[in-house]
């Protein structure tokens, strides 16, 4: 069996800057991804980063999986990447089975990142399987990577961040938005993303969820109803938008499946939108062969995500016996951004997630 | 007051005012106004200040605190902001009008001298206002800065434009 140093799973933002880290450190890395191209949700990100410039902000999330893919070609002599490859399995002893294009194949790394990213939540309502409804991040894809118009009309369903900046990004391809809902009473994303949107004149109804999606073939209403405080529909309150796109923005869930096969201990944490590894302070699972970074082990920003990565790259480099010449000052500034990216208001509920899955609270 | 503004994305009149700079600077000449009211983790808009007048952040959950006196109204801050929640106004070209300049990243552009629909922070018409200037060079990154002049009274409305069909309805 093939035998490697470091393995990444997954090419996103976390992965990206795990597979520079590590190989930076001096380690063979094997960077694996299941899609054609590297770089994870940023090839779809057109819109320009918070965070600092260590975190790139201020530059479009396209623009960021350009420059992390030129610092990866900066060390092509270290690493070696796999793209259209699906990671299968990831066993009890480290092992990685996987298929690469039409190839099965087995390799056992002295170390794995994992950095599978998360996919987009679903919500229950009745007709929520017809077409015209997407995951918001699937039609920020279809418009954004492939230039294709989910269709005329949205209803965004979330108003968190994503929901957001897609209906933004969905305007800026001559999209009409009709509104945005949220059955929380308050906007949960970033309140200069919503204003944003608001003066382009979308309204923005938060506490009000879908009730039903109503059409022959496909979607050709949408009934939304107010909420009470148990977030239940209120008979009467009932409005119905002409639409022939639903995008649901209601939160990610962290894909786990192969941490939770290798056999880490995984914890269910609301704060960090579901089952996540638990981790230590460098992202090192209760194996200490397997790190796990980004929205994996919790659903944050692609800032944090990147920062988590570069730390998780560079002690699992460290544990395969590659350790970064600079490797305690770097460990230490990857704490120290990532602390302050959680510091503030926003942060508060990541902060309480990882009190939780330290602490041993279920 | 900010209650309203997390239920619905409208800054309510007070709220905006609070972050206007006084009207004789205004009078001055080109000056920023930041409508970043939440702590978030973001500060572009201080790093990108060439002339000291966005303090530089401790916290980078910090809000941007803006000497409104040593304000050159450069607009660099403007197209970095990755909230888009910066524009520049000026008072000091007529006794009837300000020109604001604010970011706008729609197709198509609007040409100079045309007249296109005002929009307040609801997205509703308040008037109309004219394209003096359409600033689009590399360092703002496909953020194209707009100069648009608008009659003074609508000063605290002021904050989008419409031009053709490019927008809802």
């Amino acid at each position: 069996m093939r035998q490697v140093e470091v393995a990444i799973v997954g090419g996103g933002p976390a992965g990206l800057c795990a597979a520079i880290s590590a190989a930076s450190s001096g380690a063979h890395v094997l960077l694996m991804d299941r899609n054609k191209y590297l770089g994870g949700q940023l090839i779809k990100q057109t819109h320009m980063f918070f965070g600092s410039e260590k975190q790139y902000a201020s530059t479009r999330g396209i623009d960021i999986s350009e420059i992390l893919l030129k610092q990866l070609d900066e060390y092509k002599d270290n690493i070696e990447i796999l793209k259209d490859t699906t990671v299968l399995g990831l066993y009890e002893d480290g092992v990685i089975s996987g298929i690469s294009g039409d190839e099965y194949f087995k390799l056992k790394p002295d170390v794995t990142v994992v950095s599978t990213g998360a996919s987009e939540k679903v919500l229950a309502f009745p007709g929520n399987d017809m077409p015209g409804i997407y995951g918001a991040g699937a039609a920020q894809t279809l418009m954004n990577v492939y230039g294709v118009k989910p269709g005329q009309k949205v209803l965004m369903v979330g108003a968190g961040n994503i929901g957001l900046i897609v209906s933004y990004q969905l305007m800026q391809a001559g999209v009409i938005v009709s509104g945005i809902i949220d059955a929380a009473p308050r906007i949960g994303g970033y309140l200069v993303h919503a204003s944003k949107i608001r003066r382009m004149g979308v309204p923005i109804l938060t506490g009000h969820t879908v009730k039903e999606a109503i059409g022959k073939d496909c979607l050709e209403k949408a009934v939304i109803w107010e909420v009470d405080e148990k977030y239940e529909g209120i008979e009467g309150t009932e409005k119905t938008f002409d639409v022939d796109v639903l995008c649901i923005s209601v939160g990610l869930s962290p894909l786990v499946e192969l941490l939770e096969q290798s056999g880490c201990e995984i914890k269910y944490i609301p704060e960090l939108s579901g089952k996540v590894p638990v981790v230590d302070e460098n992202h090192m699972t209760t194996k200490p062969f397997i790190y796990a970074a980004g929205d994996v082990s919790g659903v944050e920003e692609a800032s944090s995500a990147m920062v988590e990565g570069y730390l998780a790259g560079l002690c699992a480099a460290k544990t395969a016996g590659f350790k970064h010449p600079q490797f305690d000052y770097l460990k230490e500034d990857y704490h120290k951004q990532i602390e302050a990216l959680r510091a503030g208001p926003q942060g508060e509920r990541i902060r309480r997630g990882i009190a939780k899955m330290k602490g041993g609270l279920r | 007051m900010k209650e309203m503004f997390e239920k619905t994305g409208v800054q309510s009149p007070e709220i905006v005012r609070s972050v206007f700079p006084p009207i004789e600077r205004i009078n001055r000449g080109p000056v920023a106004v930041i409508e970043c009211y939440q702590r978030i983790p973001c500060n572009p808009c201080a790093t990108a200040c060439k002339a000291g007048a966005i303090k530089p952040f401790e916290d980078i959950n910090d809000r941007p605190d803006i000497d409104f006196e040593r304000c050159t109204g450069c607009g660099l801050c403007v197209s970095k902001c990755p909230g888009l929640s910066i524009m520049l106004v000026d008072g000091s070209r007529s006794e009837e009008n300000v020109v604001f300049s604010i970011p706008y990243e729609f197709l198509p552009l609007p040409q100079e001298n045309d007249y296109v629909d005002a929009l307040d922070r609801a997205g509703e018409s308040i008037g109309k206002a004219k394209i003096l200037k359409v600033i689009n060079r590399s360092y703002q990154d496909r953020t194209p800065i707009i100069q648009v002049e608008i009659s003074r009274e609508k000063m605290y409305l002021f904050r989008n434009i419409k031009i053709g069909g490019n927008l809802n309805g």
